[in-house]
């Protein structure tokens, strides 16, 4: 659910300026009504609706990007660098509401996030914020696979197919753990919320008797080597599926007949925010339609913004089934659910053995 | 030591303190530790499981490998710069530096876009009706890009060294009837052992727990050593076990740094 490739050099860099900033002391006075620091996806945002939060509410944004849910948690949760507002995915933010690391949110202080968010979105949200306490959707969308037309023999269905030899080093796999495992869960048709170790066992061996048919296993990188003609199908996020046939018509998104991932991304704000007011104007400036379709226009994932969407001038956009695909016709899609500690370290212990195979 | 070189030398103690040696006792405490915050030595002999155990062994494998490599490749060239004249060789050894000071990722990023199946490379090699090369997301790559980003490393100390040897003592071989391959093989190569020796650290150290390098060109199919402690830390949230593992790395490291106590008692191979 993000982008670029040189993100780790971002990263790498914007940490050192913090502990350069953090150093030297220059605490930042911020903006005439203070500051609000956000920890958001990297390329998850038009920059320029920043400016105009700044300007608007003279309010200074501190702006920070991770590149997965599992970075971003220990970084917030050792309080290493002290954040405001956060925009992790589905299961981190149960995790997060487990962990007591999060603040209840006043929706009185965000009418925008209460009038525009379509209603389905806070329900499906109810999935890991069961009294839509915590969160504001941001971003949603399905895991499905890309595929380039002219370099497959048959139209791409199934999960299956990304064990088909004949498309040998032609694969792009999503690397992180849970994506990983959601591909070989539904090809057997368990829940990409099994813990059990029995079904773990039979998804680990299948990933491992792929490894040999992938070409890389990638997170943003998938975005530029599709369009690149680098490889024939790649696993994607459904938002990254509109952008890339932007770039190349070639290009085909499909959610597998077995089922996939539905996810959400969403606001929430950390317990101990230095600048909780600030990041409830924040959140609430993010859910202004003309600020959401923005954001939508820019990085092209499903907005849960329903007068946002009202907005989107591009008709076939707006009626998208990649966009917006309509969720009462699928019954297969799943949201994560956080697994709990022992359920996190079989995943990853497995996902260790698939990498090192 | 007057005590006025001592208050100067304070900025420095309180950097080794803040940045070395606190970070280290950090990483020995979780090292040593569960999550409970009991001793346990589980987080060391973790290396000895089957995925930690061929990590380490295929990162020793392709580490060796890439400072064999740099070493053939860095002898010559370090030889040539030696006998140089002084305004020439700073030529050189400037377009060996230059590339370092562009950013390490964005330099192995570009390997990655030269080597890919649709890349560069490929492109002239198909416009020129030659064969492709498929060695991206392979351990070739991953040699490639070690070799390529430490070579710098081992060229230096070798030329500081060679650079050092007095000519006389070539000549006095001479006078006495060495051949030059002889004059290579018992004066040149063990008065340059110093500079061997730290370019073999200089190389091997970093491409032994690099993981930038096996993720963005072994297209993360490739687990080192050091992927697998950059996934504890950042995607298992273990720093347990990434730490104890480091700690094994670590003895890897000192018994390098041993050897190179051990033969450069002068430090003559330090760098420039």
């Amino acid at each position: 659910m993000k982008k670029k490739n040189v993100k780790t050099a971002i990263l790498t860099v914007s940490c050192a300026l913090t502990a350069m900033a953090a150093l030297t002391g220059c605490g930042s006075s911020g903006g005439e009504n203070g500051e609000v620091i956000v920890y958001n996806w990297g390329e998850y945002i038009d920059p320029e609706t920043i400016d105009m939060f700044e300007e608007e509410t003279g309010i200074k944004v501190i702006y920070d990007e991770f590149e997965t849910n599992e970075t971003m948690y220990p970084k917030v949760e050792s309080g290493a660098a002290s954040y405001d507002v956060v925009c992790p995915s589905d299961y981190m933010i149960s995790k997060m509401i487990e962990n007591d690391m999060l603040a209840e949110l006043n929706f009185d202080n965000m009418p925008n996030a209460k009038a525009n968010i379509g209603e389905q979105y806070y329900e499906q949200s109810k999935g890991f914020d069961p009294d839509n306490k915590y969160s504001v959707p941001y971003c949603w969308g399905t895991v499905g696979i890309l595929y380039n037309q002219t370099m497959v023999d048959e139209p791409i269905t199934s999960w299956a197919q990304l064990w088909d030899e004949k498309y040998a080093d032609n694969i792009l796999m999503q690397d992180s753990v849970r994506d990983a495992f959601m591909v070989a869960e539904k090809l057997h048709g368990f829940s990409l919320n099994t813990v059990d170790p029995e079904e773990l066992e039979t998804a680990k061996n299948s990933l491992i008797e792929q490894k040999p048919l992938v070409q890389a296993y990638v997170i943003d990188q998938v975005r530029d080597k599709m369009i690149g003609g680098e490889a024939a199908i790649g696993v994607i996020y459904s938002g990254e599926a509109i952008y890339t046939q932007r770039e190349n018509p070639d290009l085909v998104y499909v959610i597998p007949e077995e089922g996939s991932n539905v996810w959400i991304d969403s606001w929430v704000v950390l317990k101990d925010a230095p600048n909780k007011e600030n990041a409830e104007k924040f959140i609430d400036f993010m859910c202004r339609s003309d600020i959401a379709v923005k954001n939508f226009e820019y990085i092209t994932y499903s907005t849960p913004n329903d007068a946002a969407r009202e907005l989107i001038e591009d008709e076939d956009i707006k009626n998208s089934e990649i966009a917006f695909p309509d969720l009462s016709q699928y019954d297969n899609l799943e949201v994560y659910v956080y697994l709990g500690e022992e359920g996190d370290a079989l995943y990853n212990e497995m996902w260790k053995e698939v990498k090192s195979n | 030591m007057t005590s006025k070189s001592k208050w100067l030398s304070a900025p420095y103690v309180l950097w080794s303190i803040i940045f070395i040696v606190i970070p280290l006792g950090m990483i020995f405490y979780y090292g040593l530790t569960d999550k409970t915050g009991a001793f346990t030595l589980e987080n060391i002999t973790a290396i000895m499981t089957a995925e930690h155990a061929k990590a380490l062994w295929l990162s020793i494998l392709l580490s060796f490998i890439s400072t064999l490599i740099c070493f053939l490749l860095a002898y010559p060239l370090a030889m040539i710069l030696a006998n140089m004249k002084v305004n020439q060789h700073s030529f050189i050894i400037l377009i060996f530096i230059l590339p370092m000071w562009m950013n390490f990722l964005l330099r192995t990023l570009a390997w990655q876009t030269l080597l890919e199946k649709s890349g560069v490379i490929n492109n002239i090699l198909n416009f020129l009706h030659l064969p492709n090369i498929n060695i991206i997301n392979t351990p070739y790559a991953i040699v490639l890009g070690m070799v390529y980003n430490f070579l710098p490393f081992m060229v230096l100390p070798l030329y500081n060294v060679l650079s050092k040897i007095d000519e006389n003592v070539m000549n006095a071989a001479k006078d006495l009837g060495a051949n030059s391959v002889y004059t290579f093989f018992r004066i040149t190569l063990p008065l340059s052992i110093p500079g061997i020796i730290s370019g073999i650290t200089m190389v091997f150290v970093p491409a032994l727990t690099t993981f930038v390098i096996s993720t963005l060109l072994g297209g993360s199919k490739i687990l080192l050593i050091g992927n697998v402690i950059e996934q504890e830390f950042t995607q298992a949230s273990n720093w347990h076990l990434g730490s104890g593992l480091s700690i094994v790395l670590m003895i890897f490291i000192i018994l390098n740094m041993i050897a190179s106590a051990v033969f450069d008692k002068d430090g003559e191979g330090a760098m420039l």
